[in-house]
């Protein structure tokens, strides 16, 4: 019998075109995504030497970074840098002979969400984008990573990529999940205990029965923040809860083709007494609400805790922190529940899909946003936009208070006008609250998509579960 | 790309951990289509302050570190996105050598495609790069990939590691593309293998 193989270990092996002695790979890419800020030099590189697109059936293209989420968007990108780069896409798409969802199609949004939900993505593949939430994908239990540039363009020419294999991490999440707590607490609360360089040169496999118990939306979540713990990739066993979600999918295998996959995904799990290089183990019960209070995402607290100060950390942190607390506009000992919030953005590849506005709408229905609150949903592609309407979602957001928007990046990474002002702050269910990420020296603190409605509803930072209880009373 | 050998040039140190590709190089800049140009806009937001004037407490302002090859950094630099326009703005101001105790993968694997080098060391022996770095234009330090050696401006020799093959991509200046394409018939036949064992793909 052969040894015992992680699951990172079979999809790796499955893919292995050829390998050197030192063991640098080349790697068989099967999902190629694009989007319009990564990819123009890329094509331009196949344009300069004359090359084509290798397999353009397997590389999807879609703009989402600079599209604007307003209702008006038909009349086109105002900003010129921005509406060049999605020309760009559109032509490169059309020349090359690849996939695409322009932005006038409902299938457009953000690319990660895109891809699972036209079924593109499927168990044991390799997923690449130039992006680095592409570790999203792994939560099918495909071997998902953001490329830079260069490597687009490698992948464009050859379909593979040079590689070599990471080392494996185990993550694993015990028991339940206690009410109010949801796959994005998880996710920071692990990099709360890794910090943002833990990862860094693993691949991580989330596994436990609080894994288990997530939504493929909630494994999304989990999975998409591996890359701010620094793991290229993160990966979740494929199981009925995968097999579900994908089946039916537009482009998800059918008939004979199904069973034949099926049989092979089944295969795809851990071997028992597999060796991982580094394990954590986090119980499920004992993992909070989390906010995070810094500009790293390693900064992270349970709501009911308090600001930290320089002091309490050792090392470079203390500097970083230092600045962080100068930067966010922070006392050391201030409550977090006591931080008043100018706005919130529930949205991103982190928290835009369904059941992310279902659980905001159900902590907003009948309620109001404080007064003077900016709000946006921004759906993380057309289709979750047209069924959160069909569910009657969006009218608890529009009564609420909120900008009901059309689907892209937007004020996740603030590439289009969708930006904070200065000093403004924001209760944000996206993945980076890195200086000027969301604008220029706009206050960014990270929070599950119930967190940020709560704190809409309030104007400050809020414990969900006070709100919850509130409601069952 | 240009073949790396070795550089001699005066290192800057930039302690902070975490310095993330936002810093690096903010969005604002990725709407280019070029990879040319994005070294003047190089950490903008800490460089420069809204109406465009030099910050002139940031490192690369000052005088002795305008002409700075090498960076010494905190932990964990280049973390958060995927962005080449990160290495391209590193690479265009003029960095040929980033030294840290640890990278983020991605801005690792970039930085390389670029014809740069980032080198990995234990703490104790940034921390004695930084202070000599700290010691402004004097710190001149040479970086030969081919011995593998940093020689700081008192003559204290430090080694480091490097992957074989991105160190023989580095100093002949090879295109992986390339490379790869001699390599076409094995992708050739692993993807006939591959369309029988799963054709769903």
């Amino acid at each position: 019998m052969s040894a015992p193989k992680t699951l990172y270990d079979k999809i790796w092996d499955a893919h292995v075109v050829s390998e050197d002695a030192d063991g640098t790979c080349l790697l068989y890419i099967d999902r190629h995504l694009v989007h319009e800020v990564t990819s123009p030099q890329a094509f331009e590189g196949l344009r300069m030497a004359g090359r084509k697109v290798r397999a353009p059936e397997k590389t999807i293209a879609v703009p989402d970074h600079n599209v604007p989420t307003t209702l008006d968007r038909e009349k086109g990108i105002e900003n010129e840098e921005s509406r060049i780069q999605v020309d760009a896409l559109d032509k490169n798409a059309r020349d090359f002979g690849i996939n695409y969802y322009p932005v006038s199609d409902i299938r457009q949004g953000i690319v990660h969400i895109v891809g699972p939900e036209q079924g593109w993505t499927l168990p044991g593949m390799t997923v690449v984008c130039g992006d680095s939430h592409t570790a999203t994908h792994g939560a099918f239990g495909a071997l998902a990573h953001g490329i830079g540039t260069s490597e687009v363009e490698h992948v464009l020419a050859t379909q593979t990529l040079i590689q070599k294999k990471s080392k494996n991490m185990k993550v694993e999440i015990t028991g339940k999940l206690r009410p109010g707590v949801t796959a994005k607490d998880i996710t920071l609360a692990v990099i709360g205990a890794t910090g943002t360089a833990g990862g860094t040169g693993y691949v991580i496999e989330y596994c436990g029965e609080a894994i288990r118990d997530l939504s493929m939306e909630g494994r999304m979540t989990v999975c998409n923040m591996a890359i701010e713990g620094g793991a290229r990739a993160g990966l979740i066993a494929p199981d009925e809860t995968t097999f579900k979600y994908v089946m039916g999918r537009p482009h998800a295998p059918k008939g004979a083709q199904w069973e034949a996959a099926l049989n092979w995904w089944k295969t795809l799990f851990t071997d028992e007494g597999a060796h991982f290089d580094k394990v954590v183990t986090l119980k499920g019960e004992e993992i909070e609400p989390v906010v995070t209070w810094g500009t790293s995402p390693e900064d992270v607290l349970p709501i009911t805790a308090t600001v930290p100060a320089p002091e309490d950390f050792t090392g470079g942190k203390v500097e970083a922190a230092r600045r962080a607390l100068d930067y966010m506009g922070l006392q050391p000992g201030q409550k977090l529940t006591d931080i008043a919030i100018d706005t919130v953005f529930i949205g991103s590849c982190t928290n835009g899909r369904i059941e992310d506005l279902r659980a905001a709408a159900a902590i907003l229905k009948g309620k109001k946003i404080k007064d003077g609150m900016r709000a946006m949903v921004v759906p993380g592609s057309g289709l979750v936009r047209a069924q959160a309407e069909e569910e009657g979602l969006a009218d608890i957001f529009i009564e609420a208070g909120f900008e009901w928007r059309l689907a892209g990046c937007s004020m996740c990474l603030a590439m289009n006008p969708d930006q904070l002002g200065e000093y403004e702050r924001c209760a944000s269910t996206s993945n980076r609250n890195f200086e000027g990420r969301q604008g220029y020296k706009g206050r960014t603190h990270l929070v599950s998509p119930a967190m940020a409605a709560a704190a809409a509803i309030t104007g400050h930072l809020t414990d969900v579960r006070e709100m919850m209880a509130v409601e069952e009373a | 790309m240009e073949k790396f050998t070795k550089v001699t040039g005066i290192a800057a140190p930039m302690p902070l951990v975490n310095i993330d590709t936002d810093m690096i190089i903010p969005k604002v800049f990725l709407k280019t289509i070029k990879r040319s140009g994005l070294g003047v806009h190089a950490f903008d937001e800490m460089r420069y302050d809204r109406q465009g004037n030099e910050i002139p407490d940031f490192v690369l302002n000052k005088p002795q570190y305008r002409e700075a090859q090498i960076l010494i950094a905190g932990d964990n630099f280049g973390c958060g996105s995927s962005r080449e326009h990160a290495p391209w703005a590193l690479a265009d101001f003029g960095i040929k050598v980033i030294v840290s105790t640890s990278f983020a993968d991605i801005f690792f694997n970039n930085s390389f495609k670029n014809g740069m080098l980032p080198i990995v060391l234990p703490q104790e022996q940034v921390d004695l790069l930084m202070k000599d770095a700290e010691r402004g234009a004097n710190a001149r330090m040479t970086v030969d990939l081919e011995a593998q050696e940093i020689t700081t401006s008192d003559g204290t020799v430090i080694k480091f590691d490097v992957d074989g093959f991105k160190k023989h991509c580095l100093l002949n200046g090879l295109d992986d593309i390339g490379l790869t394409l001699e390599k076409v018939s094995a992708i050739d036949s692993f993807e006939t293998t591959a369309a029988q064992a799963r054709p769903w793909v």
